[in-house]
């Protein structure tokens, strides 16, 4: 499929986050993820690609899906993939992140993939290191290959964006996921709502171009995609929501605040979900709306497009 | 049933609609049927019930914001349906109550169960507020709109104030969400704590522990710039010194949505006034100088100070009774409420409209209420009141089951004569 030499796509060895691509860029990698698509579909998922690159996989905090899903797109393009948690590492041990770095650096790998809890976690390592880093999530601030393949999911479905409202729902305060949506989102040509109680909304977010709710039903009001947000479960109880039981019933999507939006209006969600805190079973589960495991699939195709592009090097 | 009630030769005084003529009024069903200087002046009205003002005030009925009970938990002090005697008694027929019970009123079923009570026994409306942080522990908020829902008015830790920035930062942006009113009560509380009285030469003649005025401005100003930060509703319960007045005023020319009250007992009653350690006169916050208690006649002339409250909270012997530092704080006082206040416009200080904007106009302006005023429609929640009739306050002669008041022996002007809850009689002064 890709097999012939193919020309760079991206301005950046790097994807550090959704703030350095243009829409052309944007349009590109989810040109090429729908190749990919196809590939993850056929029985052979398998190309020679990446043959011989190595793929490092630097996760910092637990991710399940996000760490799985980049494994899966190296292996599919022929990578060598080391996944490495550090939890249970040399971070416990006292080493900094620079050091870390230089190590990782002598073992030369070609693609680097970094979740870390801190914002500008991802852009320290591009500059330290040899290698192309992907970032896979940076504290509050980027989470690009969740945005592109939410982005590449709503293209699918909507085929393109203009004229689009989505309404992206819950913490966004501490939402990597949120501000990498309502950067790619607006950037496309859509109309990006922030719903969210007043503790869980940054400060100045309407300077993003975006408008702010904080009452869902009139945020979800003829919305044509609504993105659901997880609520992690130390801010639950008490420092940004009173209790479980009040977010669900002022901020959860259920049946009621869903038949705001428009009619045919879908669902999303980066997960994982916390099911009756920030969304009702009966619509995660609803194939008709929800399109949380769609994504999931998309997800496996952008990392592949990433990679893909990432390894031709720049224009 | 369509009861109506006649109203006829009353000096009507309403401050919502600048009104203060001559005339009458029509009760129907409860509410405000009809209202103005020539109703019934030339022929009696026909079937209803008629009272003969004889020339007295009428006026919507006194909406108290800051009233304690002891119910739940605390019942022999005070219950719902005493202190709502006491408040007909004193031409007061809305009360808005602390959550500063046992329990806490901080959850939905508990304003649901303050709300079934009320209706079961009191004979006023009384109008919950919730706790703004769980237990009143000043760290983790309530579930703000679900308790709105419930019907609470308000959130307050009531006599308590929030110490950490942070926590009252979130709660009063979470509030915001929900556009409820947060009611602030203004003083640091490591400066306040073991103090009785305010720092100065009295108390230190009197040799009582005492904390600095400026504890209450220090936290309003810290508050003032929450507001600023996070846009919520805010009102100060009460208000005792010029430093915080001075903060509220310019608060609000920068037009920011802070409001204010001041107690009966800060109005009338300085520092001085406990003379020889009279523990009836221990109050929160303490009474203060007379250059304060002055400045806050002021503003509620010159209109910063926006609601005049009792702070109606009641004590037993047994927790008054002690040596001063060791003596609870607080004073009745739903029933001394109006003649305390109409103390500054006997004065000559401001209107007797003026003063009873703050008692009726003002709170309902603040709390959102459908009352306090004198409006086709509007509920039929009125008192008829002598202005000018004295009477020596006397604490076995007051109807609420808690009797320490601190204007014990005071002489007032301005004598209740009836009060109407929804087209009800609620007292009539036999």
């Amino acid at each position: 499929m890709t097999s012939a030499p193919a020309a760079p796509i991206l301005q950046s060895s790097h994807l550090l986050g959704i703030a350095g691509l243009s829409r052309f860029d944007v349009t590109a990698l989810l040109d090429l993820a729908e190749t990919y698509v196809v590939q993850g579909r056929a029985t052979d998922k398998k190309t020679a690609l990446l043959k011989g690159r190595t793929l490092i996989n630097l996760f910092f905090e637990a991710s399940t899906r996000t760490q799985s899903s980049f494994e899966l797109a190296g292996k599919r393009l022929g990578a060598d993939v080391l996944n490495m948690s550090v939890k249970s590492s040399s971070v416990s041990k006292g080493e900094t992140l620079l050091d870390t770095a230089s190590t990782l650096n002598a073992m030369r790998p070609d693609l680097l993939v970094v979740r870390h809890q801190d914002a500008g976690a991802a852009e320290l390592l591009s500059n330290k290191l040899d290698c192309s880093v992907i970032n896979a999530g940076d504290g509050a601030h980027e989470h690009p290959t969740q945005a592109l393949l939410d982005a590449l999911t709503i293209r699918r479905r909507r085929g393109g964006f203009e004229n689009l409202t989505v309404a992206i729902c819950g913490d966004v305060l501490h939402s990597r996921v949120a501000r990498s949506n309502l950067i790619l989102l607006s950037m496309m040509g859509a109309r990006v709502r922030l719903v969210a109680p007043r503790t869980l909304l940054p400060a100045e977010a309407d300077r993003f171009g975006v408008e702010i709710y904080t009452d869902m039903e009139k945020g979800l009001a003829g919305a044509d995609i609504v993105m659901m947000l997880r609520l992690q479960l130390e801010r639950m109880s008490g420092a940004f929501v009173p209790s479980v039981r009040e977010y669900f019933r002022f901020y959860g999507l259920d049946r009621a605040k869903l038949a705001h939006a428009k009619p045919g209006a879908l669902v999303m969600h980066p997960g994982p979900m916390n099911r009756g805190v920030e969304i009702a079973s009966d619509i995660a589960d609803d194939v008709q709306v929800s399109l949380i495991a769609e994504q999931v699939e998309m997800g496996v195709a952008i990392r592949m497009a990433v990679l893909d592009a990432l390894s031709r090097g720049h224009a | 049933m369509s009861r109506r009630i006649a109203f006829r030769n009353a000096r009507l005084v309403d401050p919502a609609s600048g009104l203060d003529v001559k005339g009458g009024l029509l009760v129907e069903n409860g509410r405000i049927a009809d209202v103005g200087p020539r109703l019934f002046n030339d022929a009696e009205p026909g079937d209803p019930e008629v009272v003969d003002c004889r020339g007295l005030v009428l006026a919507p009925g006194l909406i108290d914001t800051r009233v304690f009970t002891g119910e739940p938990g605390a019942e022999h002090r005070e219950s719902l349906e005493s202190a709502s005697l006491a408040a007909a008694a004193g031409g007061v027929t809305s009360m808005v109550v602390m959550p500063n019970t046992d329990p806490v009123i901080d959850e939905p079923s508990l304003v649901d169960f303050l709300l079934r009570r009320a209706a079961a026994t009191a004979r006023v409306r009384v109008l919950p507020c919730a706790a703004l942080t769980r237990g009143l522990h000043g760290e983790i908020m309530t579930e703000i709109g679900l308790l709105k829902e419930a019907g609470a008015v308000a959130f307050t830790d009531g006599d308590r104030s929030i110490a950490n920035a942070r926590v009252l930062r979130r709660a009063l942006s979470y509030a915001a969400t929900f556009d409820a009113l947060v009611i602030s009560h203004a003083e640091d509380p490591e400066l306040v704590q073991g103090a009785s009285a305010t720092e100065g030469e009295f108390a230190t003649r009197l040799g009582l522990p005492a904390a600095p005025a400026i504890a209450e401005a220090m936290m309003v100003e810290r508050d003032i710039r929450l507001v600023e930060l996070t846009g919520a509703r805010l009102h100060f319960g009460q208000i005792s010194t010029r430093a915080a007045l001075v903060a509220i005023a310019a608060a609000k020319a920068r037009g920011l949505p802070v409001t204010c009250g001041v107690s009966a007992h800060h109005l009338t009653l300085n520092e001085l006034d406990v003379g020889p350690y009279l523990t009836f006169r221990k109050v929160r916050p303490p009474l203060r100088s007379e250059a304060d208690r002055a400045a806050m006649a002021q503003g509620v002339a010159t209109g910063v100070i926006d609601v005049i409250v009792s702070s109606h909270e009641p004590q037993g012997a047994d927790t008054k009774r002690q040596p001063f530092a060791s003596a609870a704080a607080g004073t009745v006082g739903l029933e001394t409420l109006l003649a305390a206040a109409l103390s500054l416009s006997h004065g000559g200080l401001t209107s007797l409209a003026h003063v009873l904007k703050t008692l009726t106009e003002g709170p309902a302006r603040i709390f959102g209420l459908p009352t306090g005023k004198l409006a086709k429609g509007a509920p039929a929640d009125l008192v008829l009141f002598d202005e000018h009739a004295p009477f020596q306050v006397r604490s076995e002669a007051l109807h609420s089951r808690a009797r320490n008041t601190a204007f014990e022996g005071r002489t007032f002007s301005g004598v209740v004569q009836q009060t109407f809850v929804g087209g009800e009689r609620v007292f009539a002064r036999g």
